[in-house]
């Protein structure tokens, strides 16, 4: 097994350790449960609020099962818990992170990807960061990386002006539920002019059953600067429902460079309910890199608002779902200055009873002009239950903008398997090797690491769907 | 027994019986043809010995040297020796064909053994100038845009990779120009030797004046009716199959 790889694999994820939380909200959600967490986190009363305020609206505000997938249904919040922790501060020695989380991490490979190739690190172990660590050299240049909670109470004049900016409470139900109970996440500021290296990873761990992740995440990347994000989440498979629902910010001041890479493999009775979004401003780029393996129910369309002149977004995308999941993923480019241009690449696999949907969102209002917008979605069936949906809502208004889109199906074919086997591949094997053509254009612009560790997560899937 | 056996064998696709008590046997170090009119069963022939899924053997066997391969999966088959060059060779998106050829000769490695790269590029990039395919071709996708002759020279460069024992052609020649017909040709004929043996599918006697058989077989409904020497391929293509169909007379339970 090659140890470089990020052991995000669903082999190695699915364990867990006995809980020994200090701080538990208990099960269901109440303006109780809120207090709860606001004073354990010793927050300031303006946070306690927002908190309050947004599980008002999340109260209010229907499912959206109008649109999306009935499965939400199956969804009791009731059963549910907000919290859990440790109540000890996340340590910048691995040597004094608690056994067990140790444990769990160094199984998925944390302390040795750190060393070898990261600026920072950030791990999280249900509802708050355990460790993080960025090199001193990224720190000196004025980087900071940590988690939200300690963010807010250490650099609250930069966490205050952006949080909460780029996805309103409002914006839908789970951003309303992610601003009520939140916890974890990383903070990252870049200074303008900096160029971080290596890339700032975290981990997302969820350890307890019927329990609710909810970190919220914001990065500022300032003028002229550059960072690279990744973050990787594991689940050990319960029986009982797990609910992850993030929230996710990003700012890209005027010429600044982010790219956020997501590789998840969620376990099997994981809900995944994410809101990403980024703005870009005057000649920023955002690029997200977005892989969906794993999780009963995914939804989560990343988007980029085009805000300044000659702003640039992208959405690479890759959804595989397996049998008993639906990927639901796409989208969003809302374009909102002259000279924008945004591109989205999304490809999806269904095996066996899977279902991959592709929801998209293009605007570009009538008074811009030279905004250029590209789309493709490519869908790969494998088995004739499989199932996947296309909606790609494009409006382009206004003359001088340029849109194109492009949208396929296919399937592998029995002859295809057959001429792979004669050539003395399994079944599995060809599968496999299939799939990953299919998505290989995609894979390559992950970061190596990545790139392997998603092959290799592929290859899995296949042989166990296989025979 | 070192041999390519075949043994009355029943094929059926669709429950309809193509082949119909077929017996064959292709000795190693030899190059036996199969002629035959269209729809006579010879692409069935070639996909049943492999295994392909949507065919039915009802009776017989195939043994390859010995041992009966018919309940073999296909790549078990394809590891035991046996290659198909295919008649219309599959496109396979976004697969490079080096990774295609590095895939299939490391699936014949035990396990935890890795393909030694340097040695396998060597080896492959001779192959290719013997085949006079540009180096560009190990990193397009597998017979993906290729032209009907480069996916031909493409399958005989993964037999010159997986040096199968036993090689079944079918209709190499189709869709060949002359220039292309004599690279193919020199090809197979470089990968001849006492311990391989191959089996030439083809409705023209074109291919056999540069593959020359040492056995020519006549195929038509589902059997092969009439067997003799090189010779016998000039003899059809000379006179077409009728007299033939006629010497033989309508076959049996029709």
């Amino acid at each position: 097994m090659n140890t470089d790889t990020i052991g995000i694999e669903r082999g190695i994820g699915d364990f867990s350790y006995p809980e020994q939380h200090e701080f538990d909200a208990g099960t269901g959600l109440t303006p109780a449960t809120i207090d709860y967490i606001s004073r354990v986190k010793d927050e300031p009363d303006w946070i306690r609020e927002f908190r309050h305020r947004a599980l008002a609206i999340f109260a209010a505000k229907p499912m959206p099962t109008h649109w999306a997938s009935r499965d939400l249904e199956n969804i009791i919040f009731d059963n549910i818990r907000y919290y859990l922790a440790n109540g000890q501060r996340p340590t910048r020695s691995w040597d004094e992170v608690p056994d067990d989380v140790k444990k769990t991490f160094e199984r998925l490979g944390i302390p040795e990807q750190e060393r070898k190739f990261l600026a920072g690190v950030e791990a999280q172990f249900d509802s708050e960061a355990v460790y993080s660590n960025i090199k001193k050299a990224v720190g000196d240049q004025g980087v900071i990386m940590m988690g939200s909670t300690e963010a807010l109470k250490e650099h609250p004049e930069i966490f205050r002006k952006w949080f909460g900016k780029v996805i309103p409470t409002s914006d839908n139900k789970f951003s309303a539920l992610n601003s009520a109970v939140f916890s974890g996440g990383s903070f990252i500021y870049v200074p303008p002019g900096v160029k971080v290296r290596h890339p700032l990873q975290a981990y997302f761990r969820i350890n307890a059953e019927n329990f609710g992740q909810f970190e919220r995440t914001l990065i500022i990347a300032d003028e002229g600067s550059e960072v690279m994000y990744m973050e990787g989440c594991t689940a050990p498979k319960f029986e009982t429902a797990t609910l992850h629902s993030a929230v996710v910010e990003l700012v890209a001041m005027k010429g600044a460079k982010i790219q956020y890479v997501t590789v998840q493999n969620w376990s099997a009775n994981v809900f995944n309910l994410v809101t990403k979004r980024a703005i870009a401003h005057e000649e920023a780029e955002v690029k997200w890199l977005d892989c969906n393996i794993g999780s009963r129910l995914t939804m989560k369309y990343p988007g980029v608002v085009l805000k300044g002149r000659k702003a640039r977004g992208e959405v690479i995308s890759i959804a595989l779902a397996g049998d008993g999941q639906h990927q639901d993923t796409g989208a969003k480019m809302i374009h909102a200055a002259d000279e924008t241009t945004s591109n989205i690449v999304s490809k999806s696999i269904s095996i066996g009873q899977g279902r991959a949907t592709y929801r998209g969102l293009v605007h570009v209002p009538k008074h811009l002009k030279g905004c250029k917008n590209n789309t493709e979605c490519d869908a790969l069936l494998i088995n004739s239950k499989s199932r996947t949906d296309t909606y790609p809502a494009i409006t382009v208004r206004g003359t001088g903008n340029a849109v194109q889109h492009e949208a396929s199906v296919s399937q592998i074919s029995a002859e295809q398997i057959f001429y792979m086997q004669q050539r003395g591949l399994t079944e599995a094997q060809a599968m496999s090797l299939s799939v990953n053509g299919f998505v290989n254009d995609l894979v390559r612009q992950f970061p190596m690491e990545y790139s392997v560790e998603l092959k290799r997560l592929i290859d899995m899937e296949m042989e166990g769907s296989v025979g | 027994m070192s041999a390519l056996e075949i043994q009355n064998l029943h094929v059926t696709i669709d429950s309809k019986e193509i082949i119909r008590g077929l017996n064959l046997e292709i000795p190693k170090g030899e190059v036996h043809a199969i002629m035959g009119p269209n729809g006579s069963g010879k692409s069935t022939l070639s996909k049943a010995i492999g295994g392909h899924p949507d065919y039915t053997v009802t009776a017989g066997e195939v043994l390859l040297d010995g041992t009966n391969i018919l309940g073999m999966e296909p790549e078990e088959r394809a590891r035991a020796g046996l290659f198909l060059a295919f008649q219309y060779p599959v496109e396979i998106p976004g697969v490079s064909n080096a990774n295609f050829l590095r895939a299939a000769l490391q699936a014949r490695l035990p396990e935890g053994e890795e393909l030694e790269a340097t040695e396998f590029y060597a080896q492959m990039y001779a192959e290719m100038d013997k085949l006079e395919m540009s180096r560009s071709f190990t990193s397009r996708a597998v017979n993906e845009g290729f032209s009907g002759g480069e996916k031909k020279r493409n399958e005989i460069l993964q037999m010159a990779m997986l040096k199968p024992t036993y090689s079944i052609l079918d209709e190499t020649d189709s869709g060949l120009d002359i220039d292309a017909l004599k690279i193919v040709s020199a090809g197979v004929n470089a990968l001849r030797g006492p311990d391989r043996g191959f089996l030439v599918i083809t409705h023209y006697q074109r291919l056999l004046d540069y593959i020359v058989p040492d056995v020519v077989h006549v195929m038509m409904d589902g059997r092969i009716v009439r067997t003799g020497p090189k010779e016998l391929a000039l003899e059809l293509e000379e006179k077409g199959y009728d007299w033939l169909k006629e010497e033989v007379g309508e076959p049996a339970g029709v």
